[in-house]
């Protein structure tokens, strides 16, 4: 598994999930946004979490028209993988590469808190590792993470069965107190139609190693470095 | 030539920062508001031959970048 990881102007995440991918067994790049190519053979693109440009404008709409973003694209249109974590699923929307727009969160909050998310199915390259509706303990940190589709596309993502990943309460129930940024169906993560480009809000990076709080992240990671 | 360009958010979109606003309004004891939406204005400086093509431009520039069409409704006035 050869992984390309983006770095935009104000990512900050970059570091653990390079960091989060060699602990599966990946081999990782960087790659800065003014590149209009990604290293030969890359598997898989990586848009990490942070504030690309200061989230001017609306998050990830700046570096979702950047050069490297040109590169992303033709990575996914030829099938190869792609994950976007926070700011990164925020630069996937933005870019066309997802359906859908993050909003601001419906309590008007920045939320940073430990999160549990129930994997809605386990047959995709990012989630083989884990469990049938396993339900995984991870982190949200973010002021922007209200997904919002209008009615028909929503229709259309449920019908195809795109949702990664929903927040949940430890039972695996979608609550409203479980959702706290009032994402439209309690969605935390989708795929594209081909279930080849994740983007999820929740920071899975953060959940690698018992010494920090958790290792239910790492089957994301472990899932990848199986897919190729 | 001046481009007037006004970005907000599709009726139906929930706007949880516009509704803060009426909260903080409400407070401040100014009455008779029924509502606020929180919206965007920029202003452009266009270089164009005639008024057609500076809103040919900043169209272009909404639909790529300015607005998010999935929740955002713009409006362009040429100055």
């Amino acid at each position: 598994m050869k992984a390309a990881v983006i770095v935009f102007p104000g990512s900050n995440r970059d570091g653990d999930v390079v960091r989060a991918l060699r602990q599966a067994g990946a081999e990782v790049s960087r790659v800065w946004h003014a590149e209009t190519a990604l290293p030969a053979g890359t598997d898989l693109a990586v848009l990490p979490g942070g504030f690309s440009y200061g989230d001017y404008l609306r998050c990830g709409a700046i570096a979702g028209r950047a050069n490297a973003m040109d590169a992303v694209r033709a990575h996914a249109a030829r099938g190869g993988l792609v994950l976007g974590i926070c700011n990164g699923f925020q630069i996937l929307c933005e870019s066309g590469l997802l359906p859908g727009v993050l909003m601001r969160n419906v309590n008007r909050r920045f939320i940073c808190h430990r999160q549990l998310l129930r994997v809605e199915r386990t047959d995709t390259a990012f989630t083989r590792a884990y469990g049938e509706r396993q339900v995984i303990d991870v982190c949200v940190a973010h002021g922007e993470g209200n997904y919002y589709a209008d009615p028909e596309t929503l229709a259309r993502i449920e019908g195809e069965g795109l949702v990664a990943f929903r927040y949940c309460d430890a039972a695996g129930t979608l609550t409203e107190d479980a959702n706290r940024n009032g994402s439209v169906n309690s969605i935390a993560g989708i795929y594209s139609q081909t279930r080849t480009v994740l983007g999820l809000m929740p920071h899975p990076e953060n959940f690698v190693e018992d010494l920090v709080g958790g290792t239910d992240g790492r089957g994301l990671f472990e899932s990848l470095a199986r897919a190729a | 030539m001046k481009a007037r360009v006004t970005v907000t958010l599709k009726n139906g979109v929930l706007d949880p920062q516009g509704k803060a606003i009426e909260g903080a309004l409400r407070s401040l004891g100014i009455a008779g508001i029924a509502g606020v939406r929180q919206g965007k204005f920029f202003e452009v400086e266009v270089e164009a031959a005639d008024r057609a093509e500076a809103e040919a431009t900043v169209k272009a520039a909404c639909d790529r970048l300015l607005a998010n069409t999935v929740v955002e409704n713009y409006r362009v006035e040429i100055a």
